[in-house]
């Protein structure tokens, strides 16, 4: 079980979290003219990253924020958590 | 019967306390600390099952986790457990146990007849010979391989027992109390660390149990105990024996299986049967031990062969000897001890030690001790079907090729030595890549890959003083990374018999004309045949021996076969061991219980039970409840003998003729508030929001962005900068994580915030054409006119004192309310409800007549927002804006969602007006068409019109909106079903919509 450093809580156990996926996806803003191309993209496609992947959880059962964490998916070894609106580095 | 092998005044169990148990029917006695093992030994029972694939007679092989036969069933409070290691399970008085994978008895088994018929059971058999032809597979094949198969009959039964977990946090967790983890969790509690010390054993002490050592001038087991005692004295060890660390997974968590009730007649009131650890440790260090590693020969498999440290266990801990003419076969110095020891107990073993000439203390005592030792010698076969009667014996050349002098010796027991395998199995689970030790023939563990070090025999470390000196730096160095306190404890002296090296044979060479079968699995019925076999078929990779010949798999995991196994890969492939690898360890190391993993999550516990503030009510009045997601919720009203379908007509009806009342508290509430919140439900829901004025609800349907329907509900604009949003009862937990995932991650410059209210308010639906001549009644200093509180209304007000909130909005269809008070004040809500109510009728009704009452009304529910509709399909398109962009718009652009001909929803009559049409029917065109026939939809839901009294349906079909008036038939091939229906409006009841807005 991952043991997860939550930016605002601290170092708490995966069954604390929900996974949310590909952090790095950014959905078109809105209004805005795209292709269907774009949109499918945006929609369902997703890299699989063997390695450092930047992902998406929430932290359901504690502070209700999402955070960003950047974990190797073949190790599960965590670099680095982000607040949802810190810099990556 | 008298336990004729028990030793007089030996060993460490209870004299005092004799104990009976039962072993396959017959009653024997043994002692308060015994295993099923050490006391059937003592009663000279040796023969406890028969092996998987061939059947043959099974004994005892070892003494601990790494016995691989003696698996038996255990039957306690009338509950089976099938998988119970004979040498781990204790007795207690009324133990009942009896062998598995035997038919009819073990003495007698039917299934030894694959003795005979080897030639169908080569390496692989699994995959060659139950393959032809398919149409035996399940009448021959399968319950053949089913009853010769597997170790023992699960219970069908409920079990009663209880099991828990635990999470628990530690600086220092050490796996295994031998000499390595009491001198480490010692100098790591010393200095300060919260320590775990686990002990899979009901006693501490490892190999301090069985060597004949000196630490600090005291004998290991003295030691043992001082080190114990003064752990469980400090308040940061915890200190637990009969507790498996089996599994090592990521960042540091290790899960334990602790047996507390399992040594015991019946579980102990308040205490569990098992108890699961989740340990998150800051550090780890392995300390569990090493195994003997078996010599192979002929017939190795006799009950009777067994492990000489086994053998010296059965007799130093437990009193007991495992025969009276033993033989020991050796190829390292381990074996002279277990010779001692039964000198000690005055029986005269005879050595044979591969080596030529070996010198060592332990040797020289050996012989002063006129024991008999032959050298360059070799066990050829055991003889004796059931047990040991006598052994083939010859000397072997320098090379170790030849055999000469082949004879014949009497003995009743064979005790091998082929040196020691560290357990590796946790470091492995790390993710440690393990290193080749040529010294050692094994794999250690190599460089850390978690915070884990592996101490003492575990890490090939095989001299006490080198353990013992290396344990207690260990266990200094890692508590004081965390601890800081610089105090360390100084290492005892130690005084042990120095042993000389091994010698690096493992396998006895077939003499000449002589096909015995030598077993290199014990479990699963590998021999050295086998993995010939299949590397003669081409078969090189490890992993793929493993899976073909079944070599070290099952609860075993390889601890006895796994480097005898990769040995012989390397001698055919004139490899050396490193370069063939070793497989995976896999979690767990030993069998863990169903139960134990399980823990409290059965039955009721499996997930919270969420009831409304109303709920005793309804319990009170017969409500008969379901399962909505976690909550109850009262389905109907049962009255005198009712079944659901007369209540829910009743109820139903009566809403529509007087007025009922539904709690709907479980509906999901979430407060949306800020300065931007119109603005984020304008990007949420489909359609428009900005405009909504304050004290007025809407109905609004929100996406995902892939353009399927998510939820629907109203949403009221209780202030300027406040809005109460409702969702469905199944969706409201993800459309709270929805809505924080875009004011969070997508719009976080929106000033909005939102958070779940759904368990602060009690909500109570007053529908029927009464409802608002009983609102008069409730709040009579409210104007409830249709003027003064409007369809999609909102006030507040007070209800007899307590302050409530009125939502006049509709899931029924007739004119109707919904009523929210804090959810404290629910049941007085309610019951004042009921006593007003009662001059107009007023019967409370659940969620059958409530889906009545929706589906002839035409409005979609979960069962048509089904993740796959969008708001075309659920003639939801209406809201949808065309000007404004919102979440999942640019979806419904897709070709296949503006298709002119989408499935879209309808209603559905029955020509006959009678037969009722299942939930979940096709409607075609033709019932008699070629199959696969053509479906144009699904029936979605169904109920018995209350207005028309016949049955109506909901279904989706293709180009619904043109079908209106064909006649079709609705299909069910899993009722059997054809019936004849006519395609009617969704819109059964009351198409304009007049009756909410009256
Ligand atoms: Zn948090």
């Amino acid at each position: 079980m991952l043991y997860i450093n939550c930016p605002h809580c601290g170092l708490r156990s995966q069954n604390e979290f929900a996974y949310g996926g590909d952090a790095t996806v950014k959905r078109p803003e809105l209004n805005k003219e795209i292709s269907d191309q774009e949109w499918d993209n945006f929609v369902y496609l997703r890299k699989s990253p063997r390695g450092k992947h930047l992902e998406l959880w929430h932290h359901v059962s504690g502070c209700r924020q999402w955070i960003k964490v950047e974990r190797d998916t073949s190790t599960h070894e965590i670099f680095k958590t982000y607040k949802a609106n810190e810099a990556i580095e | 019967m008298s336990q004729d092998f028990r030793l007089n005044n030996v060993g460490m169990v209870n004299r005092e306390k004799k104990i009976s148990f039962k072993f396959n029917g017959k009653k024997y006695f043994g002692f308060e600390g015994d295993t099923i093992a050490s006391a059937l030994i003592a009663n000279g029972v040796h023969l406890v099952g028969r092996s998987f694939k061939y059947h043959r007679p099974r004994g005892f092989f070892g003494v601990g986790v790494d016995e691989p036969y003696a698996i038996l069933q255990l039957d306690r409070n009338n509950e089976r457990d099938p998988n119970i290691r004979a040498t781990e399970q204790e007795i207690f008085e009324g133990l009942e146990v009896k062998s598995v994978n035997c038919w009819p008895s073990v003495n007698f088994d039917i299934g030894a007849i694959n003795n005979f018929l080897k030639m169908f059971f080569p390496a692989g058999f699994y995959y060659k010979t139950f393959m032809w032809p398919p149409s035996f597979w399940y009448k021959i094949y399968e319950p053949f391989i089913r009853m010769a198969a597997g170790f023992g009959q699960a219970s069908i039964k409920h079990d009663k027992e209880r099991y828990e977990h635990k999470y628990e946090y530690c600086d220092l967790l050490i796996t295994g109390s031998g000499p390595s983890g009491l001198a480490s969790a010692y100098a790591a509690a010393k200095n300060g660390a919260r320590v775990i010390l686990a002990e899979d054993k009901p006693r501490f002490g490892g190999s301090l149990l069985t060597s004949d050592v000196n630490i600090g001038n005291q004998t290991g087991v003295e030691w043992t105990e001082k080190i114990i005692a003064e752990l469980k004295s400090m308040p940061n060890v915890t200190v637990k024996n009969r507790s498996q660390v089996f599994g090592y997974y990521d960042h540091n968590m290790l899960v334990m299986s602790e047996r507390i009730s399992d040594h015991l007649p019946k579980t102990q009131k308040y205490l569990p049967k098992q108890r699961l650890w989740y340990i998150r440790a800051n550090e780890v260090l392995i300390s569990s031990g090493s195994i003997e590693r078996p010599l192979v020969f002929g017939n190795n498999d006799t009950p009777g062969v067994m492990l000489s440290s086994a053998a010296k266990e059965y007799m130093k801990v437990y009193g007991v000897l495992v025969g009276k003419k033993p033989l020991i076969f050796t190829n390292n110095d381990s074996g002279y001890e277990t010779a001692i020891e039964f000198k000690k107990n005055r029986v005269d073993p005879i050595i044979l030690d591969t080596r030529s000439n070996p010198s060592s203390d332990i040797i020289t005592e050996a012989k002063s001790l006129n024991i008999e030792i032959k050298f360059s010698y070799v066990v050829v076969a055991a003889k004796g079907y059931k047990k040991v009667k006598s052994a083939d014996i010859a000397k072997i050349s320098d090379d170790k090729k030849e055999l000469f002098n082949i004879e014949n010796i009497e003995c009743d027991c064979i005790c091998v030595s082929g040196f020691w395998t560290p357990s590796i199995h946790l470091a492995s689970q790390s993710g440690n890549k393990s290193k080749f030790n040529e010294k050692i023939d094994a794999f250690v563990p190599d460089k850390s890959k978690q915070q884990e070090n592996t101490i003492g025999s575990a890490n090939g470390i095989f001299t006490l003083e080198e353990t013992i000196k290396d344990a207690f730096d260990k266990g200094f160095d890692v508590s004081n990374k965390l601890t800081e306190k610089n105090n360390k404890v100084s290492v005892p002296t130690v005084v042990e018999k120095k042993s000389t090296d091994h010698d690096k044979f493992w396998c006895v060479p077939l003499p000449k004309g002589k096909s015995y079968k030598r077993f290199l699995d014990f479990q699963n019925d590998v021999a050295v045949s086998d993995i010939e076999l299949a590397l003669r078929e081409g078969f090189r990779s490890i992993e793929h021996v493993k899976r073909y010949t079944t070599l070290g798999m099952a609860t075993d995991q390889g601890k006895t076969s796994n480097l005898n196994g990769l040995q012989l890969v390397s001698d055919i492939e004139n490899k050396v061991v490193p370069q063939v690898g070793h497989t995976t360890f896999r979690p767990p190391y030993t069998p863990v219980s169903i139960g134990a993993i399980v823990g409290r999550e059965v039955g009721k516990h499996s997930k919270p039970t969420r009831k409304s503030p109303m709920h005793s009510w309804h319990e009170k009045n017969n409500a008969v409840f379901v399962d909505a997601g976690v909550w109850l919720r009262p389905r109907y009203y049962k009255q005198g003998n009712e079944g659901l379908f007369e209540a829910s007509k009743r109820e139903a009806k009566n809403v529509r003729q007087n007025v009922g009342v539904c709690d709907v508290t479980t509906l999901g509430k979430i407060d949306v508030k800020g300065p931007d919140a119109a603005e984020f439900l304008n990007r949420v829901y489909t359609n428009a929001w900005l405009k909504l004025p304050v004290g007025k609800a809407r109905y609004g349907v929100m996406l995902r962005e892939d353009g399927i329907v998510m939820d629907d509900g109203t949403t009221t604009r209780i202030s300027e900068n406040h809005y109460h949003m409702t969702t469905t009862t199944a969706q409201a937990a993800n459309v709270l994580s929805h809505l924080e995932y875009y004011l969070q991650l997508v719009w976080p410059e929106l000033n909005v915030n939102v958070v779940s209210t759904t368990e602060q308010w009690a909500g109570a639906a007053i529908a029927g054409p009464n409802s608002r001549k009983l609102l008069m009644k409730l709040f009579p200093n409210l104007d409830v006119s249709n003027e003064g509180l409007p369809f999609m209304g909102y006030k507040e007000a007070d209800l007899f004192g307590v302050p409530a909130k009125i939502y006049r909005i509709s899931f029924s269809g007739e004119l109707a309310y919904e009523i929210n008070v804090e959810s404290d004040n629910g049941y007085f809500m309610w019951e004042k409800i009921m006593e007003v109510g009662q001059e107009f009728q007023i019967q409370p009704y659940g969620t059958e007549a409530l889906s009545t009452l929706r589906i002839e009304m035409g409005h979609v529910a979960g069962s048509e927002l089904d993740g796959r509709t969008i708001p075309y399909d659920a003639s939801l398109e209406g809201l949808v804006s065309k000007k404004k962009d919102f979440i999942g718009k640019r979806s419904l652009n897709r070709s296949a969602f503006t298709s002119t001909d989408r499935e879209k929803l309808v209603g559905v009559v029955p020509l006959d007006k009678t037969t009722s049409i299942p939930e979940g029917s096709y409607i075609v065109k033709d019932p008699k068409a070629k199959l696969p026939n053509p479906k144009l939809g699904h029936v979605s839901a169904s109920c018995w019109s209350v207005e028309y009294d016949n049955p109506f349906s909901l279904a989706i079909i293709k180009d619904g909106k043109n079908m209106i008036g064909q006649k079709l038939f609705a299909m069910s091939p899993l009722k059997n079903k054809t019936i004849p229906v006519e395609i009617v409006s969704s819109h059964y009841v009351d198409p304009e919509g007049k009756r909410v807005r009256s």
